[in-house]
């Protein structure tokens, strides 16, 4: 391309004389580069550079470290171990859901429940309840089978806890491929004489590979990531993200805590990258356009009965895990006594639950519009404008979903702790709640955009491109046109977003001060005690809040919502 | 309307863009230098991919030039972007905004503007009139037809009083029916409000039908303006001579020159034209005749033998050849004529002035 075209030259004066762009652009970019960019920077500086020589020697004492080369391995083999099973069970329900014939309309009900949970779940729960179920002290170990040294603690607590965590994601992510996937190539093998069996090996497998990758490196990344599970149940088992937290909280070592979490960053922004430019790629290439007719679902009872029961054992069974958590509160003493009791609520509330509600609400309720709007005007800028910074906008904005938490929350730490570069500057926000409220943005800032994008994919350009041409500016286009049309995706968003902050913990887990008390602090610190009782009771309130959110963003979205009213009536 | 209408002139108005596939750059258009009076309707017309979507929005200002100035009026106005231009776009797509009613579709463009709440009423309900949709006010725009909605972008687009009308090719989502009524109005309202028009179609009858002037584009480059007649009797090449309803090509070669007049040789026979424009004699030169040009006869011009003769109603269509060329001739209203059998030999006859040559 030529330097610099005279077209590309005109654009960006255009760009220029519209301030409002301007101005959003210019904000997005400060807020990238202040709040994602520097703090993953300055990892990777601290890691290289002491005593102002560029030097390796962070990373050799690190790699030479047991605990840290165990963790690594740990971390790896959990990753590959959660992702198989996710995939494997994810495939399977798509498979039962999309092919086979369930005459039952309960079955497809449960489902919905199960997909629906891992939104409306802070993502720790599990484990609470898996402890609860086959602990020392578990209903099914202790008090059934009478088992009285069982151990869940370790690798199999996480890969289960992680796995029914993530399996629903894998679920819905397949069931759009399997969708997609042509019938009339399958009727083509069935004619010829191929059975059901070699049929699903030869013809829709090898067309869903690419996508089963996609689904296995999108569960390897977040089970890498998780912080919370492997803290709560991973007993000596310990990964990356918890050795990073350890590290810092334990032994002080904030720059060996540096190197390690530039490893666990490499390691997922690999994983990422492979996952999103290639195998995503490779997936929309495979499996394009929709299918061209209705599929003929199988009926076979041999086929259909022993799939839908298994399915159907694994989602109550998650949803039986679900259950146990307000039993977990409401019991007087799990494992012992099962008589009911508020006395865990009183407790709760006796002892400062109030203010962890509080402030975990008012942070997030902060945090949640800033999100959206936020999440909307990125959108907006990478589907319907063109200018120099907007790859890099887009970039930085996908980045951070393959950024996990504990290694976001060291960076902040060192980013921010003695302000920019050591300078003083911005460390006033530094063990306030505006660092908390920035880092639950930034969290939550990739699904905002990713859904804020693909709402934005489906609106015709030339309807903005009009308002444009009748004499609105950027500002005037956003607010009258674009976000009255994506108004069902800003307010899901808005709640997604407030979910997302009031279920978080990695990062904030390593910034949050004493004057502020989170609900997922006090969960975990409760569960690692043994207080079963109060994090049951602090984890029941959180989900019925995170139920409630959810259940106002559905009926706002079925009475206001304007896109749907839209597309009903068309 | 009360405001004056303005002209658009385009310097020299190159755009590139990468090839999707290959990355290398090319001209979607091509050094295009077009003078647009004020209040005429003028099409750009040529085939798909051809340039024309582009070279409209960089009048709107959508697309920015590589090279060149495009005035509005006497101003340049490379620089400003599509809200401070004083031009409005009709939409393939309509375009209308799925959340307002037809009345706030309409009047969106005046609350820009900032006037006042009785004026715009009056001005959406006065506009509305005019495009036949009074009394739809209220509706949303999912309620109404795709006729409709194409008048709801039209008065959305005048109620502005904008200098110049863009349209891309606005009536291509409507039934054939309706694509020929709608092309009346437009060009009836673009009549009664004298406002500068420039239309991009594809569809060369909606070209004639529309224009004062027609633009023919093709692969970024203009290759002729002008009148429908102009284009249609004068085409300027092949390519404009084709596109443009069907025509025949014969080979040939200019052997005698009388002023205007002259004599061309094709395949051997003598034949006499009105009109040689510029050429010299001996020089290579093609003629342009179309087929309801062309009569089959005993006698004329060119010896022939038929190879198809085929009865469509309202005409006889035969293929001839002569020599090694296919000629194409309808003859109209062949009820009482002698018709040709395939195989028969004859002469295709034509008058003179019907020739043209490139
Ligand atoms: N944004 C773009 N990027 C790259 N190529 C484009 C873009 N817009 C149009 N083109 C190409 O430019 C050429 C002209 O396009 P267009 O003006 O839309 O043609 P028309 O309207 O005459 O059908 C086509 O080859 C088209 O593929
Ligand atoms: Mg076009």
């Amino acid at each position: 391309m030529a330097a610099q075209s005279k077209s590309a030259k005109l654009d960006r004066k255009k760009l220029f004389s519209d301030p409002v762009m301007v101005g959003m652009i210019s904000v997005l970019l400060i807020f990238l580069v202040l709040f994602i960019v520097y703090p993953l920077f300055v990892l990777l500086i601290d890691s290289v550079y002491t005593e102002g020589k560029l030097t390796l020697s962070v990373f050799q004492r690190v790699l030479s470290m047991q605990r840290f080369r165990t963790a690594f391995s740990n971390t790896l083999v959990l990753g590959l171990l959660t992702g198989i099973l996710s995939t494997a069970i994810g495939l399977l329900f798509a498979y039962v859901d999309v092919y086979v014939k369930i005459k039952n309309k309960a079955v497809g009900k449960l489902f919905n429940v199960v997909s629906l949970l891992p939104v409306v779940s802070p993502p720790f729960v599990l484990s609470l309840s898996t402890i609860m179920l086959f602990g020392r002290s578990g209903i099914i170990t202790r008090s059934l089978l009478h088992i009285y040294d069982s151990n869940v603690y370790g690798l199999k607590g996480i890969v289960v806890v992680q796995t029914l965590t993530f399996f629903p994601v894998c679920y819905l992510m397949l069931k759009g491929l399997l969708k997609n996937i042509d019938p009339s190539l399958e009727e083509a093998a069935r004619d010829i004489g191929a059975s059901r069996m070699k049929v699903f090996t030869t013809v829709t497998l090898p067309l869903l590979l690419p996508g089963l990758g996609n689904a296995f490196l999108v569960t390897f990344i977040e089970s890498v990531a998780d912080f919370a599970n492997p803290m709560l149940i991973g007993g000596d088992y310990d990964t990356l993200a918890t050795t990073i937290y350890l590290q810092v909280t334990g032994s002080y070592d904030s720059t060996g805590a540096a190197a390690m979490s530039v490893v666990l960053l490499s390691l997922t922004l690999i994983l990422f990258f492979i996952q999103k430019y290639y195998l995503e790629r490779k997936t929309a290439a495979t499996l394009t356009g929709k299918a061209s007719r209705a599929r003929m679902l199988i009926e076979d009872k041999s086929v259909t009965i022993p799939l839908t029961v298994i399915c159907c054992l694994v989602a109550l069974f998650v949803i039986i895990m679900y259950i146990m958590i307000p039993f977990g509160a409401l019991f007087k003493l799990w494992g012992r006594d099962y008589s009911l009791t508020f006395k865990w609520f009183d407790y709760l509330f006796k002892y400062s639950g109030l203010k962890a509600f509080k402030d975990s609400f008012l942070l997030s309720v902060i945090a949640a519009p800033i999100t959206a709007l936020l999440s909307m005007v990125i959108s907006y800028l990478v589907v319907k404008k063109k200018f120099k910074s907007k790859g890099f906008i887009e970039f930085v904005s996908m980045l951070a979903m393959a950024v996990p938490g504990t290694v976001l929350g060291i960076g902040y730490i060192r980013g921010y702790a003695n302000g920019i570069f050591h300078t003083g500057v911005l460390s006033g926000i530094y063990g306030t709640g505006i660092i908390l409220v920035i880092v639950f943005i930034v969290r939550s800032l990739p699904v905002g955009t990713r859904s804020g994008i693909s709402a934005l994919r489906q609106i015709d350009k030339s309807i903005e491109e009009s308002a444009y041409d009748l004499g609105a500016g950027s500002g005037r286009v956003f607010t009258t046109v674009t976000l009255p049309l994506i108004k069902d995706s800003f307010f899901s968003g808005l709640v997604t977003s407030f979910v997302r902050s009031i279920t978080a913990i990695s990062a904030i887990i390593l910034l949050v001060t004493p004057q502020f008390l989170l609900i997922t602090c006090q969960i975990n610190e409760f569960a690692e005690k043994g207080y079963y009782g109060v994090a049951c009771a602090y984890a029941t309130i959180l989900i019925a809040i995170v139920y409630l959110s959810v259940l106002l963003m559905n009926l706002f979205i079925r009475f206001f919502g304007t896109s749907k009213k839209i597309k009903e009536e068309k | 309307m009360l405001k004056e209408s303005k002209g658009i002139r385009l310097e020299h108005i190159s755009k590139i863009y990468q090839d999707p596939k290959t990355g290398k750059d090319f001209k979607a258009v091509d050094d295009a230098n077009l003078v647009i009076e004020p209040g005429s309707f003028v099409t750009l017309l040529g085939p798909s991919g051809c340039g024309k979507t582009t070279t409209l929005r960089m009048i709107a200002g959508f697309e920015s030039p590589d090279e060149g100035e495009i005035y509005l009026g006497d101003q340049p106005i490379n620089e400003l972007t599509p809200n401070k231009r004083d031009t409005a776009m009709v939409f393939q797509s309509y375009a209308l905004f799925p959340h307002y009613n037809v009345f706030d579709n309409v009047a969106y463009g005046l609350k820009l503007r900032k006037m006042d709440k009785k004026v715009i009423h009056d001005k959406v309900m006065e506009i509305l009139d005019l495009v036949e949709l009074s009394g739809m006010e209220g509706r949303m725009t999912n309620q109404l037809s795709g006729g409709q909605q194409q008048r709801v972008a039209l008065a959305r687009a005048l109620v502005v009083e904008p200098s110049v009308l863009l349209f891309d090719e606005p009536l291509s989502n409507l039934d054939a029916k309706l694509r020929v009524s709608m092309r009346t109005e437009i060009r009836n309202i673009q009549q009664r409000v004298g406002i500068t028009a420039v239309y991009v179609t594809h569809d060369q009858s909606e070209a004639m039908a529309l224009s004062d002037q027609i633009i023919i584009m093709n692969k970024g480059v203009v290759s002729q303006i002008g009148t429908p007649q102009e284009i249609y009797y004068h085409p300027a090449d092949e390519f404009v001579a084709d596109f443009i309803g069907e025509a025949n090509f014969l080979r040939g070669k200019l052997v005698r020159k009388d002023g205007e007049k002259g004599v061309l040789s094709i395949d051997n026979h003598d034949v006499e034209v009105d009109d040689i424009g510029n050429f010299e004699v001996g020089s290579d030169c093609t003629v342009v005749l179309r087929p309801e040009a062309a009569l089959l006869a005993p006698e004329g011009q060119l010896p022939c033998k038929v190879v198809m003769s085929c009865f469509m109603g309202e005409y006889q269509n035969y293929h001839v050849m002569v020599g090694d060329t296919l000629v194409k001739i309808t003859d109209f209203n062949p009820k009482h004529k002698r018709i040709y059998r395939v195989g028969e030999e004859a002469f295709v006859k034509f008058d003179t002035c019907d020739v043209h040559i490139i």
